[in-house]
């Protein structure tokens, strides 16, 4: 409801009920436009204020409908039937009908159009990367980069388990760091082995890495935000590469924190600025860099 | 949406329907009393007291002025819906399960339960429109199939029944002659016992709903498969939208395991799948038992469903549903 005058910025609701009295003919009739299509009725209504000065007096309401019945001349006149068996002494603290207090909707199996939009948005970012002349498709198996992906390598099958952190053979990729040999003997956390650093690609650390990238955080979401709707919040900031909200595993609810990661960091910073203290569904986002994961 | 919660049962329900209208909901519970709603606010309107046990099934006349209903009393009854008077009561020698009217509403097809040795029974019964020139014999009886007949349903012009029972097998009978025509095939048909069975609003093609995990789309006259919808808990009860391509499976664990297992494990939902490419749709979550009876308005904008935990729950929909895209 939108009340606005146009004369006097300012009509308390004592005042407009004492001085309307014998000049109400001068006044123009109550109007009202509507209701249109979204339900939204105005009714233009003109008072006097407290100074005799004409006041139009603007309120907008909104309509809904619960339920649409349709009526049939017999579904009319069924409405008018008397109540019979059990329902005649049906007391009114009863309360057989109740509407529920509880929202419930259709619950999708995924999130509306996410498979649409993942699809879209990978294509694009592709694209895009194809013209900037980066490479973000890097075998892990083989280091090639720019060919295939991991799981799509032809020498998968030639290649040591992933899990064991064997240092790769120097024959292939691009020459790991010096060390290799000597640190065989002693145990070295993989964080720490030689070219863990600089290994411009291959091992489970760079993968690692590449998550946390340009990685923001997003917290206070609201329980029912899904990834779709993140990504549809972030992605006009620039390319995504993963957007990923907590699910609670017993619960199946938001845990109301989120990452999205994005291909460029100038984008990631933008998003920052912009979005944190924004106002997403009834709650303020936090969104801010995602701090390293502690390991 | 918020759905309107009807609390008139004080036992499981059974079935529910709409009459042609969609102003009226019938709603049947293992209680002995049927009742009727209004199917836009879910208020009650009345109640037919007059069984003495479970009714299982009930059907509305098309001009909204009769009611039949089967009950585990022994008896199938007819009712005047506006007063709920009695207006005549069939009785049989064992449980009758279901009940329709047929197209012109001058004939009702009755099943009655294996009991105390006797097999399952198809009755077809006239109805006059007089009440007091009302027969109680059968025009026909069919016998033949094991086990529970859980639904039997007029076919096309009134000239064929389809019944489908525990026996997990679809079938479509004469009419006139009481022969069977058709037999839905074992090696693509259900496994288990079908549980539900309802038609589409132009009658050429049903569904059924099965204890299998899964419901089927026939075609009513060849009896040809269509379409199989597959989930995850037992089928109890299955409708069709008569406005958009989608169909309801209404289920959820057997009532007896309920209480052993968390609730969020019982998958107690209205199941919405796209009917032609039988995908889900999504799901609509409220009973804390399982779905037993499921009826869509004739309109398609709002639908019912029936639980094991004595809740009728009416569903109007949000517009959003209407621009659902798969």
């Amino acid at each position: 409801m939108a009340v606005e005058a146009a004369n006097q910025p300012k009509i308390r609701w004592g005042e407009l009920e004492d001085d309307a009295e014998d000049l109400d003919f001068l006044l123009p009739p109550k109007q009202v436009i509507g209701p249109d299509r979204n339900g939204l009725k105005k009714i233009v209504e003109y008072k006097f204020n407290e100074e005799g000065n004409k006041v139009r007096i603007t309120t907008t309401v909104r309509i809904c409908k619960l339920a649409n019945a349709r009526l049939s001349k017999g579904a009319v006149e069924r409405r008018s039937w008397p109540k019979f068996g059990d329902a005649v002494h049906e007391d009114v603290g009863a309360r057989l009908t109740m509407v529920s207090t509880e929202e419930i909707i259709l619950e999708r199996p995924r999130a509306p159009g996410s498979k649409q939009d993942e699809s879209k948005s990978g294509g694009d970012s592709l694209n895009q990367i194809a013209k900037a002349g980066a490479v973000l498709m890097v075998c892990r198996t083989c280091g090639k980069k720019g060919d295939h992906w991991t799981s799509k390598c032809p020498f998968k099958d030639l290649a040591q388990p992933s899990e064991t952190f064997v240092d790769r053979p120097p024959s292939r990729g691009e020459a790991p760091a010096a060390g290799a040999g000597s640190q065989k003997s002693a145990y070295v956390p993989p964080s720490m082995r030689g070219g863990a650093a600089e290994r411009g690609s291959g091992g489970g650390t760079e993968m690692r890495r590449r998550n946390e990238e340009n990685s923001v955080r997003v917290t206070n979401l609201s329980e029912d935000t899904r990834e779709a709707d993140l990504l549809e919040l972030f992605r006009p900031f620039g390319h995504v590469s993963r957007v990923y909200v907590a699910i609670d595993q017993k619960t199946g609810m938001s845990r109301g924190f989120g990452f999205v990661n994005f291909v460029n960091r100038e984008d990631a910073e933008r998003a920052i600025n912009k979005l944190n203290g924004y106002g997403y569904d009834n709650l303020i986002l936090r969104v801010e860099w995602a701090a390293p994961r502690a390991t | 949406m918020r759905p309107i919660l009807m609390k008139g049962h004080e036992r499981p329900l059974t079935f529910l329907k709409y009459n042609r209208d969609g102003d009226l909901l019938f709603s049947c519970a293992k209680d002995h009393t049927p009742t009727v709603w209004f199917a836009d606010n879910g208020e009650r309107l009345g109640t037919y007291r007059g069984h003495n046990g479970a009714v299982w099934c009930c059907d509305v006349s098309r001009d909204s002025s009769r009611l039949i209903t089967g009950s585990a009393d022994q008896t199938a009854m007819l009712w005047d819906v506006q007063t709920g008077a009695q207006l005549h009561t069939f009785t049989f020698d064992s449980p009758a399960r279901s009940v329709d009217f047929s197209v012109g509403d001058k004939l009702a097809v009755i099943t009655t339960d294996p009991f105390m040795g006797l097999t399952s029974a198809i009755h077809i019964k006239n109805i006059s429109k007089d009440p007091s020139e009302q027969m109680s014999e059968s025009v026909l009886v069919l016998k033949g199939p094991q086990g529970r007949i859980n639904r039997a349903v007029w076919g096309p012009l009134n000239k064929t029944i389809i019944s489908a029972g525990e026996d997990a097998v679809i079938r479509i009978w004469d009419a006139e002659t009481g022969k069977v025509l058709k037999e839905s095939d074992k090696e693509i048909g259900h496994k288990k016992g079908i549980t539900s069975l309802q038609k589409s609003v132009d009658g050429s093609h049903f569904i059924t709903g099965s204890l299998d995990k899964s419901a089927k789309l026939w075609d009513i006259r060849s009896l040809t498969l269509i379409k199989n919808y597959t989930t995850e808990r037992p089928v109890n009860a299955v409708t069709m939208s008569p406005l958009l391509n989608h169909v309801v499976l209404g289920g959820g664990q057997d009532a007896s395991a309920v209480t052993t297992t968390d609730h969020r494990a019982g998958k107690f939902e209205a199941k919405f799948y796209d009917k032609i490419l039988t995908e889900e749709i999504g799901g609509v979550k409220g009973h804390f038992g399982p779905i037993n009876a499921l009826a869509f308005n004739p309109d398609g904008k709002s639908f019912a469903s029936g639980g094991e935990d004595g809740y009728v729950r009416l569903h109007h929909f949000d517009q959003d549903y209407f621009n659902i895209r798969i």
